[in-house]
C-alpha cells in the first residue's frame, strides 16, 4: 500500500480482522478519540495513576468497541485504566460526563424497540408535561415499581424540569439541584409506598422478615431514583457548560486522599471501605520489610557442613534465619470531638495489626487518660470500637474539653514506668489544649525513656502553632511528627514503623 | 513484537461483547456487561485480565466457564507464599540427566559438548504450568488463581509470561508462544499487587452482584427453582451483606442455600427458615447470631 492510498483511504487503514468493527466517519472516531484523552487527563488530575502504556490500550480498545454503545464503552475503558476497586466510582463519575448519552435516550435494555423509540418518548414527554404533580407522582411509584428504566428516565427528566431550577452558566457541581429535586418527590413518603406495594400484595402473613426485606428493596428502588436525578442533573450540566468545565467543578478526592477531620457521613463510609483491606495488606508489608531487614547470626554447624564440598575452606557462609525482636507499640489517642474520626480509625487499625507488634496498648483521652486496650480487643470494626470508648466514658474527667497538659501527665504518672527502650509511642491528636498548660515535660521525659516517640496530627502542617495549637512546643520532644491527613498518609507512616 | 492480530488464540473468536455474555450465559455463567466487555477486550487486544473481588463471586468459575466456550484446556497454577520458578515455570529433570550422564560414561572427553548439548534439550525439560501453556499446540485458558498469595518477588516471574508471552531458559533460549493463551489472573486483594503486574493487564473487579443478576444466577445454577423464591432468597442474601458482618455471604453461598431449600422443597420462604438457613451462608458465629437479631427487625 502507498502512501498516497492510506492517506486518501479511511482513517487509520489497517487490516479488518474478524471482530474489529467497520470503520466509523472520522470525525465521529475523532471526537470519541479526543473525549478519552479529556477522560485520561481528568482521571490523572484527580490522582487515578494512568500511565502510557495503559493510555495506549485505551485508545487500541476502541477500535473494537461500539462508541454508540455506553456500556460497551466503559466496560472497555475501565478494564484498560482503572487498575484498583477504590478507584471505579471515580471513574465512572468521569466517565458519565464526557460519555453522557446526549438528549437522545440511550437504547439499552429498555423494551420499547429502537426504531420507534424517539416517537414514543417524544409522545411521553408531551403527556407527562401536561401531567399534574400528584399524576407524575403516581407514574413515578408505577415506574420504580416496575423497574421500567425507560419510563423512569422521562419521569426524572420532567421532575428535574419542575424542580431543580438549573440557572445555565454557573460552576456548580449540581449538587444543590439534586438535592432540590430529591426532595421534592418527598422519598420518605415514596418509600413508604413502595414498601406498601410489594409488601402484602398476595395477601401471606406479614412477619418481620418480609416488612424488612419489602422496606430494603424500597430503598433500593429510591437509591436508584436519585441516582438517575444525579445523571439528568450532570447531563444537563454538561449539555450547559461542556463536560471538561463540570468535571472541574464536580472534581472529589479520591477515598484514600480524603481528609479525616472534614469527610461527611458518605465520605466516611467510603473512608471505611477503604481502609478495611488494609490491616491484612500492611501486615504482610511488615513481616516482610522485617525478615528482609536484617540476616541471622552465623551458623558455625552449617557453615562447616558447607565447607567439606570445597575441601574445608568455608566459601559459603550460613546464618541462622533472622529472628528480629517485635517492637511494642503505645498508642496515645485524642478522642475529643473534633479527632475522634481519625483517633477511631487509627486505634481500629494498630489492633488490627497487634500480632505484627509484641503488644499493642491503647490509651485514650480528652482531659484524662484511660487504657482501652481490652476494650478494643474485643470489638469487630471501627465502628464499634468507637461505640465502645463512648459508652465507658473513657478519658473523660471533668468537662469533656481536651486537656494536653493533664493527659499526659496523667499517663506518664501512672503508665510510665511501663514504658522501655523497646516502646513506640505514638501520640495521636491535633495539639490543641484550649489553652491549657502543655505539660511539656511529661512527653520529654517520656521520650527519654522509650525506645521511639511520633506524634500524628491529622491537622495540615500549615496550621500547627497557630491560635491553641502547641504542636510546635511538642514537636522537639518527638522523633518525628508526621501530618497524618488521609489514609494514604496513614499507610506511609505504618510502613515506618517496621 | 508482533501486533496482537497475528496471533490466533482462544480469546481470539468472540466477535462482540455480546456474544461473550451469551456464550457464558449458554454454559451456565451469567456475565453483566462489565464482565463480557473485559472478557472479550482481554481476547481481542490478546492482554491477560486480572479480576479482582471478594472470594466466592466467581472469579475461578469465569475461567472454567470460558475454558467450556472455547473448547479450550483449562491451565491452572494455583498461587501461594513460596511458589517458585521450578513450581510456577519450568525444571530440569536432573535425574533423567544423571541417569543419560552415566550412559555415556565411557565416551571420550570431545563427546562432552554434544552431551551437554544433548542433556539440556527440551526432552529433559519439565513444563510447569506456565511455560505448559506457552508451550501448547491448541487453544488454551490459562488461570492464574490467588495470584496476591505469591510474594511480592515472586510475582516478577509472571512478567514475561504476561507482556510477552514467552519463557526464557538460559539453557535453551526463548520459548514463545505458538498460540496466545486466554489468561485470566484472580486476586481477592488482600495486597496491593505490583504496578508492574497491573500495567500488562487488564483490570476488572467483580464485586457481589445486583439483586436481579444474582437471581439469574441462582436460577441458572440450580434449575428447579421457582422464580417468585429465587427473588425472596436473594433478597435475604442482601439484606445480609447490608449487615457490619465479619464476612458477607457469597454467590456460592446462595446457590448452596438455593439448593438446600429445593431439597426441602419449599415454595415460600418464612423466617424460621431463614434463620435454619443461616449456618449454610455465615461462617462465623457472631454474624449468625447478629442476623438472627437484625432479620426480624424493619430498618428505620
Amino acid at each position: 500500500m502507498t502512501v498516497a492510498t492510506a492517506r486518501s483511504g479511511p482513517p487509520r487503514p489497517g487490516p479488518d480482522g474478524p471482530g474489529r468493527l467497520p470503520r466509523a466517519p472520522q470525525e465521529a472516531a475523532e471526537a470519541v478519540l479526543a473525549a478519552v484523552e479529556e477522560l485520561i487527563g481528568e482521571l490523572r488530575q484527580i490522582g487515578v495513576p494512568v500511565s502510557t502504556s495503559e493510555s495506549i490500550d485505551a485508545v487500541r480498545s476502541l477500535e473494537y468497541t461500539d462508541p454508540l454503545q455506553p456500556d460497551q464503552l466503559r466496560a472497555a475503558l475501565a478494564a484498560a485504566l482503572v487498575k484498583s476497586h477504590r478507584h471505579g466510582r471515580a471513574f465512572d463519575t468521569v466517565f458519565d460526563l464526557f460519555f453522557s448519552p446526549g438528549p437522545r435516550p440511550s437504547q439499552d435494555g429498555g423494551p420499547a424497540p429502537d426504531a420507534d423509540g424517539t416517537p414514543v418518548r417524544g409522545r411521553l414527554a408531551a403527556r407527562l408535561a401536561g401531567a399534574g404533580d400528584t399524576e407524575l407522582r403516581d407514574l413515578l411509584v408505577r415506574v420504580l415499581d416496575q423497574r421500567d428504566d425507560l419510563g423512569l428516565r422521562a419521569v426524572t427528566a420532567e421532575l428535574v424540569d419542575r424542580h431543580a431550577r438549573i440557572r445555565p452558566g454557573q460552576p456548580v457541581a449540581g449538587t444543590l439541584a439534586v438535592q432540590r429535586t430529591f426532595r421534592a418527590v418527598e422519598p420518605d413518603d415514596l418509600r413508604e409506598r413502595l414498601a406498601g406495594l410489594s409488601g402484602g400484595a398476595d395477601g401471606s402473613p406479614v412477619s418481620g422478615l418480609r416488612v424488612r426485606l419489602a422496606a430494603e428493596e424500597a430503598d433500593r428502588r429510591v437509591e436508584r431514583l436519585r441516582q438517575e436525578i444525579e445523571t439528568e442533573v450532570r447531563r444537563r450540566l454538561v449539555e450547559d457548560r461542556g463536560a471538561a468545565a463540570v468535571a472541574r467543578s464536580l472534581r472529589s478526592a479520591l477515598p484514600e486522599d480524603l481528609d479525616f477531620l472534614t469527610a461527611s457521613t458518605a465520605e466516611l463510609a467510603a473512608l471505611r471501605a477503604a481502609l478495611a483491606p488494609l490491616p491484612a495488606q500492611l501486615a504482610g508489608r511488615l513481616s516482610a520489610t522485617r525478615r528482609r531487614a536484617r540476616r541471622g547470626p552465623l551458623d558455625f554447624r552449617r557453615t562447616v557442613r558447607a565447607s567439606l564440598s570445597a575441601g574445608g575452606v568455608p566459601v559459603r557462609l550460613a546464618f541462622r534465619p533472622p529472628r528480629p525482636a517485635k517492637p511494642e507499640l503505645v498508642l496515645l489517642a485524642d478522642i475529643s470531638g473534633s479527632v475522634a474520626t481519625f483517633a477511631g480509625f487509627t486505634l481500629h487499625l494498630a489492633q488490627a495489626l497487634r500480632t505484627q507488634f509484641r503488644v499493642v496498648r491503647s490509651f485514650v483521652f480528652v482531659d484524662g487518660t484511660d487504657e482501652v486496650t481490652d476494650l478494643l480487643a474485643g470489638s469487630d470494626g471501627a465502628v464499634e470500637a468507637a461505640r465502645r470508648i463512648d459508652e465507658s466514658g473513657s478519658g473523660v474527667r471533668l468537662d469533656g474539653r481536651s486537656d494536653y497538659g493533664n493527659a499526659l501527665r496523667g499517663f506518664w504518672d501512672r503508665w510510665g514506668t511501663q514504658v522501655g527502650s523497646r516502646s513506640i509511642v505514638v501520640v495521636l491528636g491535633d495539639a490543641r489544649t484550649n489553652y491549657r498548660s502543655p505539660s511539656v515535660e511529661s512527653l520529654s521525659e517520656l521520650r527519654q525513656r522509650a525506645g521511639r516517640v511520633y506524634w500524628l496530627n491529622p491537622e495540615p502542617r500549615a496550621a500547627w502553632g497557630s491560635g491553641d495549637s502547641v504542636m510546635d512546643q511538642y514537636a522537639p520532644h518527638c522523633d518525628d511528627v508526621v501530618e497524618c491527613r488521609n489514609i494514604r498518609q496513614l499507610r506511609q507512616f505504618i510502613e515506618r514503623l517496621a | 513484537m508482533p501486533a496482537a492480530d497475528e496471533y490466533d488464540g482462544a480469546g481470539h473468536r468472540f466477535t462482540t461483547p455480546l456474544e461473550v455474555a451469551d456464550s457464558l450465559a449458554a454454559v451456565g455463567y451469567i456475565a453483566d456487561p462489565r464482565i463480557s466487555g473485559a472478557v472479550f477486550l482481554a481476547g481481542r487486544l490478546g492482554k491477560p485480565l486480572l479480576a479482582e473481588g471478594p472470594a466466592g463471586t466467581g472469579k475461578t468459575e469465569l475461567a472454567k466457564a470460558l475454558s467450556r466456550v472455547t473448547g479450550a484446556r483449562l491451565i491452572r497454577l494455583q498461587c501461594y507464599e513460596g511458589l517458585d520458578e521450578s513450581k510456577a515455570l519450568y525444571e530440569w529433570d536432573y535425574r533423567k540427566q544423571l541417569l543419560r550422564i552415566h550412559a555415556s560414561r565411557d565416551a571420550a572427553a570431545e563427546q562432552w559438548q554434544a552431551l551437554e548439548r544433548d542433556i539440556f534439550s527440551e526432552e529433559y525439560l519439565l513444563a510447569r504450568p506456565l511455560l505448559e501453556a506457552i508451550r501448547s499446540e491448541d487453544d488454551v485458558v490459562l488461570l492464574i488463581d490467588e495470584v496476591d498469595r505469591l510474594d511480592i518477588e515472586t510475582e516478577a516471574l509472571l512478567l514475561e509470561v504476561l507482556s510477552d508471552f514467552q519463557v526464557s531458559i538460559p539453557e535453551l533460549g526463548t520459548v514463545a508462544a505458538r498460540r496466545r493463551p486466554l489468561v485470566l489472573l484472580t486476586s481477592n486483594n488482600s495486597r496491593e499487587l505490583s504496578d508492574a503486574l497491573k500495567r500488562r493487564c487488564l483490570f476488572l473487579h467483580i464485586g457481589y452482584p445486583g439483586a436481579e443478576r444474582e437471581r439469574e444466577i441462582v436460577r441458572s445454577a440450580v434449575p428447579g427453582i421457582s422464580e417468585h423464591l429465587a427473588t425472596q432468597l436473594t433478597q435475604v442474601v442482601l439484606s445480609l451483606r447490608g449487615l457490619q458482618l465479619k464476612k458477607k455471604p457469597s454467590v456460592s453461598e446462595t446457590i448452596d442455600w438455593a439448593r438446600t431449600l429445593l431439597l426441602f422443597e419449599s415454595s415460600e420462604l418464612d423466617p424460621a427458615d431463614v434463620v435454619a438457613a443461616l449456618p449454610v451462608l455465615l461462617k462465623h458465629q457472631s454474624d449468625i447470631e447478629l442476623a438472627t437479631r437484625e432479620l426480624g427487625r424493619v430498618p428505620s
